[in-house]
């Protein structure tokens, strides 16, 4: 029971992980219909700029919240310089220059930072608590407490706000979004500027448990993207429940089956649900118009 | 269709003569080298160009297949004894028959759920390679017996230069041709629209299998040379990383544009090795080359360079 708990607990915490970077595709996905692979890029970027600005004598909170806000600008940036261009390009290209980007961004990091690990101190120490013969984390607790946050404030951003209307607005249908005086590009910025805050908040909450570097962002992204399509793309509650699935998997799979093939069960599992479920488990059968 | 054939053969011409006299501007072995890496990437790509250019359909695990055919002629001969030829085709085989039991349910997804499937199979396939390291040395990598055949060994990199050359020809030549048969036009119908193909009778399901099939091929081919020509084989070359580059040389060098592969091919192979000498900006100037090329010729190289001309030839 224990061990099974254990397995739970450190599941969630990278599934929530995995969740914000989801939220993160869908968020930007629904707004502009662009497949973002730089999205890890700010989950690295949030962790590094915290890392060295603490280490620059600024405290930690304030550092956090400089990291949160240069990521925001590399995001609006992103937008602005890589997006906007090529507005109208098909989807495949588009997906070609976020790799550029994200190749860009970590070769950037790489000069600006370095290409050593680095770590950050647990928020409020690392003393384990035992939660029924489980040792946890009490950073663990940090990371789901802080991506329940998240996905609150974007829920009632999303559903209680005008702008926050817009934004879905624009994902249900751009064209009809701008007959109603909607300023699409203005959605857009604001979707990419989002995304990067919410993958900056998980790369500073998880930095203290996984440490970070300036290359960790491709193998999020590639987390990410998997779990938004196992919830089904473009839903955002299926990206949490694909990003918390996909945590659980690893770490049951690691505990239970095999540690060294950990990856594999997720993208195995992945394969098995699109052969059944061809539009994710929380997508909608998209009716094709001819 | 005279034109056609003609334009064809020239492109093969044109390919022929460029492969034959780059060697009198190489200055050194580097430069072959360098060269026969643009050969077997642009065989890779063009292989990949057929299921992405022209039957349109994504594949972000391509580098599965390259590593299933590095490593087949790698394994083969170490510890099964398996002469390297005879190792390069059972690669191949065993590459087309995995691409053939996996399409056929992974090709009924669409968009981006076909590519998180392929990026699925391909993180997999390189998870067993770098796993499995009684068999492939882990993530070490392995070496590669040289290749032996008819007595004559294969090796060095002024012969593997004409030896890949020869196979980026035959390579092109097939995939040009393809084009121009009733399974290339088939291609072409589902690219442009599924249901309309599948309307005037083409059996949407068979020809996206069989593009995936070749692509793989070409790419279990190409991976064996680069096996042979290196002596050396890691799980890189089987990994997420490798898809990508393969997928964004089909599309910097222009989707559907066999001559776009390998101009794609020659452009993303040479410019880390150029950029080298920028020593810690190399990342930072790729990727910002991968933008700007992809804002301003959004359909690759060659057809908006091509597209360029014509309107300057016509007015």
């Amino acid at each position: 029971m224990a061990e099974f708990l254990q397995f739970l607990i450190s599941g969630l915490t990278v599934g929530a992980v995995y969740a914000l970077v989801a939220l993160g595709f869908t968020l930007i996905y629904n707004a502009s219909g662009v497949v973002n692979f730089a999205q890890g890029e700010f989950v690295m970027l949030g962790g590094m700029v915290t890392v060295f600005a603490s280490a620059a004598g600024v405290p930690l909170p304030l550092a956090a919240l400089i990291a949160v806000a240069a990521s925001i600008m590399i995001g609006l940036l992103l937008h602005r310089l890589a997006i906007e261009p090529a507005r109208g390009a098909s989807a495949v290209t588009l997906i070609i220059i976020t790799i550029g980007a994200s190749i860009l961004l970590r070769g950037l990091a790489a000069i600006i930072f370095d290409k050593q690990f680095h770590k950050l101190p647990a928020f409020t120490g690392d003393a384990p608590i035992d939660i029924l013969g489980a040792a946890v984390q009490p950073q663990s607790f940090w990371v789901l407490g802080g991506a329940a946050v998240v996905v609150v404030t974007l829920y009632v951003f999303l559903e209680h706000t005008l702008i926050g209307k817009a934004v879905l607005a624009t994902a249900a249908n751009r064209l009809a979004a701008r007959l109603v005086g909607i300023n699409t590009t203005t959605i857009m910025a604001l979707a990419f500027g989002g995304s990067a805050a919410i993958g900056a908040v998980a790369g500073i909450l998880v930095t203290p448990i996984t440490l970070t570097s300036y290359d960790v962002g491709t193998l999020l992204a590639l987390k990410g993207f998997a779990a938004a399509m196992l919830g089904g793309m473009g839903n955002p509650v299926g990206a949490v429940v694909g990003g918390l699935l996909l945590g659980l998997l690893e770490a049951f799979g690691a505990g239970y089956l095999s540690s060294t093939y950990k990856d594999a069960f997720a993208f195995l599992v992945i394969l098995i649900v699109l052969f059944v479920a061809p539009q994710g488990l929380f997508g909608r059968r998209a009716v094709e118009r001819v | 269709m005279r034109a056609l054939l003609n334009q064809r053969l020239l492109t093969l011409a044109v390919l022929a003569v460029i492969i034959s006299l780059l060697p009198f501007v190489f200055p050194s072995s580097y430069y072959f080298r360098v060269a026969s890496l643009v050969w077997v990437s642009a065989l890779a790509a063009i292989g990949l160009n057929i299921l992405m250019g022209q039957a349109g359909q994504v594949s972000l695990g391509h580098a599965a297949f390259f590593g299933i055919g590095a490593y087949a002629v790698a394994i083969g001969p170490t510890h099964l004894g398996i002469p390297p030829w005879a190792a390069l085709l059972i690669g191949a085989i065993l590459s087309s028959v995995l691409a053939y039991l996996v399409g056929r349910p992974i090709l009924r997804l669409k968009g981006h759920y076909l590519a998180i499937a392929t990026l699925g199979l391909g993180v997999l396939v390189a998870l067993v390679i770098s796993t499995e390291s009684r068999w492939t040395g882990g993530p070490d990598g392995m070496p590669v017996e040289r290749l032996t055949l008819f007595g004559w060994r294969v090796s060095g990199s002024y012969t593997w230069y004409w030896v890949t050359g020869a196979l980026l020809l035959v390579g092109t030549w097939i995939a040009l041709n393809l084009d121009e048969t009733p399974t290339g036009r088939a291609f072409r119908a589902l690219h442009d629209s599924e249901v309309a193909a599948q309307v005037v009778g083409v059996d949407v399901a068979r020809f996206k299998l069989q593009a995936f099939v070749i692509a793989a091929v070409y790419a279990s081919l190409a991976g064996s040379a680069l096996a042979f020509m290196n002596g050396f084989i890691n799980p890189d070359q089987a990994g997420f990383i490798h898809s990508v580059e393969l997928v964004t040389i089909v599309v910097l060098g222009g989707l559907g544009s066999v001559v776009g592969s390998i101009v794609g091919a020659a452009v993303l192979v040479t410019l880390p090795q150029a950029l080298t000498v920028f020593h810690e900006y190399e990342h930072l100037l790729l990727g910002l080359i991968i933008i700007v090329s992809m804002i301003f010729m959004r359909n690759g190289i060659v057809p908006s360079l091509s597209g360029l001309f014509l309107r300057r030839a016509r007015s």
